[in-house]
């Protein structure tokens, strides 16, 4: 495992936070404020969109061409929450974030194709892009359905300050 | 044996191909090695991308399981565990099963045969467990049995990313990703879904050694200059049972070349690729390719190659109305137009326009 951590501090990272705030799918810190959103991290123009008929809001849109990068549409429809984003990109890389959870965290809900699945308050630490631990957190619910086609989902709960950064976990 | 059209191998292309053609009335026998029907489709239990036209968000494996409803209901005769030895001027095939050795003539064919992966050699390379990529998913997705429980990948393409993924969700540990090119040459997507799981993805790294007694047990991994020479004391020890190469697909076109078709090497498409024009035919009529023998690209652009070849055998024999199957082709054309734009489409477009180029030049 020492091993494992030595060969991880090698590794780049294939996209910044900074290049991913600049993208069409991040949300805005105004729009974090209002409450849960998608964060759609998927920066390259791959001819793709089930995102975007997925949404039944209409808060997701890719249009024509088809490689355009999904964009989240109005900034001040609200999202909700019923994940269906997140279960349909081929790409795993749609999050719901709220950073409003509680004063000081925030919640990341995320898909998760492992099992056994987590349970509700089970001790986990938070990983960022790169799978480093920066944060502790728990589990905060744990959905999973038929219809959800072995995607499940996951809802995390961090500090808030690192609501930008972690995007999986593992048990504590 | 006698058959209308012979579709040579039962992947998503060639499946495609009997389909569309059966569904216009057309006798089709399909034809495939192994025991079972859907090439890779039933290890690919990811999602696929795409639009809705494409099964966007559908697992491969579903796609298979719809193909082969589809062959089924349309009444596509499908020949298992036969291999076709020989593929003659007049249209003629030698098939055999193990236990018996026939001539089958037919009017079309579509070859469908797919793509063999690319090895990779090394000190130590021949060891048990060091295996292509696409083997170990069919030992994990396919037939259930998780060939090692520490893995190095070699190959940051999208199935050497997608593997250790697969890999991971089936209980291996991924020790790392070796590549040694200085960026990930896969989509982004595939890369961050392990990394953020804690995979080192290594760039400008690769596998130089590998050592055990009776498998692989030990591989030594090293970085590379911009020059791709090894730093030297950059070597380092890792304790693994699984080696994974993912370094690239080329086509399986040995019988193209045996029925003598025409070729042009074309190395963003994987080699030496049969030149065919638009609608699949290659140079010699009544003979189509679809799919990775036709150009390595991914599994949705091979069923619109296949469906393109199925309509125009149908228009050959003469079965479809030609209103209906222009109308067909075009639709079927936007599809495969929309699979190859962007970044990682648009070389494919023009190699595969460069491709239809060469054909009329004939």
């Amino acid at each position: 495992m020492s091993k494992n951590c030595n060969l991880q501090g090698m590794m780049k990272a294939v996209v910044s936070l900074e290049e991913l705030k600049k993208s069409p799918g991040y949300p805005s810190e105004e729009r974090f404020k209002r409450g849960p959103v998608p964060v759609i991290e998927c920066v390259e123009d791959i001819p793709c969109n089930p995102c975007e008929l997925a949404c039944d809001r209409n808060l997701i849109s890719v249009g024509k061409p088809i490689t355009n990068l999904p964009r989240l549409v109005d900034p001040d429809a609200l999202c909700g929450g019923c994940n269906k984003c997140i279960i349909v990109c081929p790409g795993l890389v749609i999050f719901i974030v709220d950073k409003t959870y509680s004063d000081t965290e925030a919640s990341i809900t995320l898909p998760y194709e492992f099992k056994p699945l987590p349970k509700i308050g089970d001790k986990i630490m938070g990983l960022n892009r790169t799978g480093e631990i920066v944060c502790k957190g728990t589990v905060h619910k744990v959905q999973t359905h038929k219809s959800f086609n072995h995607t499940n989902i996951v809802t995390i709960i961090v500090p808030k300050e690192f609501a930008d950064d972690v995007r999986f976990f593992k048990a504590r | 044996m006698k058959t209308e059209l012979t579709v040579i191998g039962a992947g998503p292309a060639g499946l495609c191909a009997s389909i569309e053609a059966a569904k216009n009335g057309v006798d089709v026998t399909i034809i495939d090695e192994n025991r079972k029907p859907g090439g890779q489709l039933f290890k690919q239990i990811h999602r696929f991308f795409g639009e809705k036209e494409h099964l966007a968000g559908v697992r491969g494996i579903e796609i298979g399981n719809m193909l082969l409803e589809d062959a089924q209901k349309y009444g596509v005769k499908v020949l298992l565990n036969t291999i076709v030895w020989g593929l003659f001027p007049d249209l003629k095939l030698g098939i055999s099963n193990g236990n018996s050795v026939n001539i089958l003539e037919t009017q079309n064919i579509v070859i469908a045969t797919g793509a063999a992966e690319k090895p990779l050699s090394f000190p130590g390379w021949t060891l048990p467990n060091i295996m292509v990529a696409g083997a170990a998913q069919t030992m994990v997705n396919v037939n259930r049995v998780l060939p090692g429980n520490r893995v190095l990948i070699v190959g940051s393409g999208n199935v050497g990313l997608i593997v250790a993924y697969q890999l991971s969700q089936a209980g291996a540990e991924v020790i790392a990703l070796v590549e040694a090119l200085p960026k990930v040459s896969g989509w982004q997507v595939h890369a961050l879904k392990i990394m953020r799981m804690g995979i080192p993805v290594l760039t400008s790294h690769t596998i130089t050694e590998a050592e055990g007694k009776s498998y692989v047990e030990r591989v030594e991994i090293a970085k590379l200059d911009e020059n791709n020479r090894i730093i030297e004391g950059s070597e380092t020890k890792v304790n693994v049972d699984l080696v994974c190469i993912a370094v690239g697909l080329r086509p399986l076109a040995e019988l193209c070349w045996m029925a003598g078709l025409r070729f042009e090497y074309i190395p963003e498409l994987g080699g030496f690729i049969p030149l065919h024009d638009e609608n699949m035919e290659t140079s010699i009529k009544g003979i189509y390719v679809a799919g990775d023998v036709a150009g390595i690209e991914e599994a949705s652009s091979a069923m619109e190659e296949g469906k393109l070849a199925g309509i125009a055998a149908s228009v050959s024999q003469g079965k479809t109305d030609k209103k209906k199957a222009e109308r067909d082709i075009l639709e079927t054309k936007e599809r495969l137009r929309s699979l190859r734009l962007g970044t990682y489409g648009d070389y494919r477009y023009n190699a595969k326009e460069k491709i239809i180029r060469k054909f009329h030049e004939l």
